[in-house]
């Protein structure tokens, strides 16, 4: 009953081809929307901004990207790491070269920066396939992680061997820096990860979406019937590298402010984000959010939990972390190989019939 | 010849000895994957759960100490007894045969003809999950692993070759670890090729590695197969996390040794033991001798790091299946 399609008549082709089609999704992102924009900054604190809601976001566009790439064209990576070191690298770089800059060109360059780096590292991908191109994206991880490590100009001779964002705004509101607020960063944030998901949500509804999936069904049929698998791979390389490049800029200069390569974009990054798609659902721009969500927000209530309730040690509360994070990957997969994204489907469907059960 | 030369000969010689303990790893990676078309990327955590779980019972600690301590307020560590080593190593084979029946009644019998790579990211995930258990079990701190093998310089081959250089040289170095490990390496590799060559069970896992339908079909149980399989690999984890344990101690890193196992792999073939063994070989020399003619001279060192995968990578794509790796035929 509450969930319908019944009763919502299309009058014209605009509205049959619309991204929410049926009244009551609409109702429900516009809503999100609204109390994203509306409501969730006055009650942004220091703690949640910093905790919880930054991180959420930042990650979503970087899951996001990576699921164009493994959800949507099917090229497993395990390189989104060493590409968000690119984007937040190519920042660093941009900011300091060019101080008058504005921050959006700022963070969008550097996503331009590590598309190219994508499709250079995607180059290989038209030989090898499935898990040896998982491997093989690792060498990207691991190159370019040193790379920042071992060049100095990268870091700008720093004896720390760290990268600093400096302070900048945006319309005259600090955005990096000590002095940015919580509410400003959110707003910056929330504006890049809104524009870039409904970019992508509507990429992978058009021509190049369906490319990729065909791509990702069987490649060698894709050919044969007149998808160019150079040019969709490569387009699927640099998108994804774009988002994830733009994740990197933002957390490096929003979020973290300070940043030893090898720590903050090391092989853990890639497993998360990839955890983040499998648990979210491959193939869905709704569930890169709610993997993101769920894996941000998982081991700040699991420290909360166990170490402020039951008082235990936080490297404990740390093992369990890795249990429940490996144990429920495969539980996932097992279960529900689509991941919560396709929970959300079974939901409205049964909404559909609630509360009459025939 | 130059000192120099005889630098580089025992740059080598050492590339060659890190090449075996890296085609240890990748035996057992070999094994699963041949049986099962799994990429088994919990190799590597399962070498580091072999290596605290010996260290564990040879100390007598008491397992989940920690948990039991946060949850009673108890004071327990340790058993108090101390197990000679080959008791300790038969009782952690036993974990490993257990927990090859766990992996296999818990994961393995739910994901029966899932996509390849549905396995894989299961797999990882059962090497995060083991990962965090094996320290919740055992505790995460840094342990010292020692079954008596012989560890430092081996002074005999160093004072012997000392006559071949200059002033400036005083006989190649090899660590008497590495010499064992490259003598077990050589024993399981003939060891494994005999079992499945001679043995009913060994040509059962080759009849699955063929083809797991047609297996069945002559009346092979696939899943006592899998328990066999994971056995084994968890044997090999169990002798490579001894090596890697008494080289450079018991803890997190070890579970990173998979990262190195890798690109040797892909260089060897995923279905090729002697591959495992040559990709390895290749490996060890090609890191260590561009580290030392060209990464730490011009680039600034630690190209170890990625030099194994570049290799691989560039490698792959002349060869996708790899030196020994079957060729891959793909139909619509």
């Amino acid at each position: 009953m509450l969930y319908r399609e019944s009763g919502d008549f299309k009058t014209s082709y605009a509205k049959d081809q619309q991204t929410f089609p049926i009244a009551f999704d609409r109702a429900g992102y516009f809503a999100t929307l609204a109390f994203a924009v509306l409501v969730v900054p006055f009650l942004i604190n220091d703690y949640w901004a910093n905790a919880v809601i930054l991180p959420f976001l930042i990650y979503a566009i970087a899951a996001i990207g990576l699921n164009i790439l493994t959800g949507f064209c099917g090229q497993v990576s395990l390189g989104s790491g060493g590409f968000m070191a690119v984007g937040a690298y190519a920042a660093y770089k941009l900011m300091t070269s060019f101080p008058d800059m504005s921050m959006i060109f700022v963070i969008l360059l550097s996503g331009g920066v590590t598309a190219l780096v994508g499709i250079l590292f995607g180059l290989p991908s038209l030989r090898i396939k499935g898990f040896y191109l998982a491997v093989a994206t690792l060498a990207a991880q691991f190159f370019l992680v040193w790379l920042f490590n071992k060049v100095p100009w990268f870091y700008n001779y720093s004896a720390t061997g760290m990268i600093n964002a400096p302070e900048r705004s945006v319309f005259g509101q600090a955005i990096t820096g000590a002095e940015a607020s919580p509410v400003t960063s959110y707003l910056f944030c929330l504006g890049f990860a809104f524009i870039l998901a409904w970019v992508a949500r509507n990429l992978t509804r058009g021509v190049n979406g369906r490319k990729w999936m065909a791509i990702r069904d069987m490649d060698i049929a894709a050919e044969i019937i007149g998808v160019n698998p150079l040019k969709t791979k490569l387009t699927a390389f640099a998108i994804s590298s774009f988002y994830v490049g733009v994740a990197g800029a933002l957390l490096f200069t929003v979020y973290l402010g300070s940043v030893e390569v090898g720590e903050a974009f090391g092989v853990g990054k890639s497993f998360l984000i990839l955890f983040m798609i499998i648990i979210g659902g491959l193939g869905s721009i709704f569930g890169s959010f709610a993997g993101a969500a769920f894996m941000v927000l998982l081991p700040v209530l699991l420290k909360n939990i166990m170490v402020g309730q039951f008082g235990w040690a936080t490297d404990l509360a740390a093992h369990f972390e890795f249990i429940i994070v490996g144990g429920l990957i495969i539980v996932f997969l097992i279960l529900e190989p689509h991941g919560i994204a396709q929970l959300w489907r079974i939901t409205k469907e049964k909404l559909r019939l609630w509360p009459f059960p025939h | 010849m130059s000192a120099e030369f005889y630098f580089g000969v025992e740059v080598f010689l050492n590339g060659l000895m890190a090449g075996v303990m890296y085609s240890l790893v990748a035996l057992g990676f070999v094994l699963i994957f041949k049986a099962s078309g799994i990429f088994n990327y919990a190799q590597g955590v399962m070498a580091l759960f072999a290596a605290l779980t010996l260290v564990g019972f040879q100390n007598g600690q008491i397992p989940f100490a920690h948990l039991i301590n946060a949850i009673f307020g108890t004071e327990l560590h340790h058993f108090g007894w101390h197990m000679p080593a080959f008791l300790a190593i038969v009782c952690t084979l036993l974990v490993m045969i257990a927990f090859a029946y766990i992996v296999e009644f818990l994961i393995l019998k739910h994901l029966v003809n899932q996509e390849p790579i549905i396995l894989f990211m299961a797999t990882i995930g059962l090497a995060y999950f083991m990962e965090g258990f094996g320290d919740l079990m055992w505790g995460s701190d840094i342990k010292k692993l020692d079954v008596g093998i012989p560890q430092g310089g081996n002074f005999w081959l160093e004072e012997n070759t000392a006559f071949l250089g200059g002033d400036n040289f005083y006989g190649f170095y090899l660590d008497n670890l590495d010499i064992v490990a490259a003598i077990l390496a050589v024993f399981l590799v003939s060891g494994l090729v005999a079992f499945s060559q001679y043995t009913k069970t060994g040509r059962a896992l080759r009849a699955v590695a063929d083809d797991h339908q047609a297996a069945l079909s002559v009346g092979i149980s696939l899943r006592t197969i899998w328990v066999i399989v994971w056995s084994i690999a968890g044997f090999v984890a169990l002798i490579a996390g001894i090596m890697w344990g008494t080289k450079s101690g018991v803890q997190f890193s070890l579970s990173l040794i998979a990262l190195k196992a890798l690109p040797v792999l892909m260089l060897g073939g995923f279905t090729s033991i002697p591959g495992a063994i040559i990709g390895g070989l290749l490996i060890g020399v090609g890191e260590k001798m561009f580290e030392f003619l060209i990464g730490a001279p011009y680039l600034g060192g630690a190209t170890e790091n990625w030099f194994a995968y570049m290799l691989a990578l560039l490698f792959l794509v002349f060869r996708p299946q790899g030196l020994f790796g079957e060729k891959i035929i793909e139909r619509v």
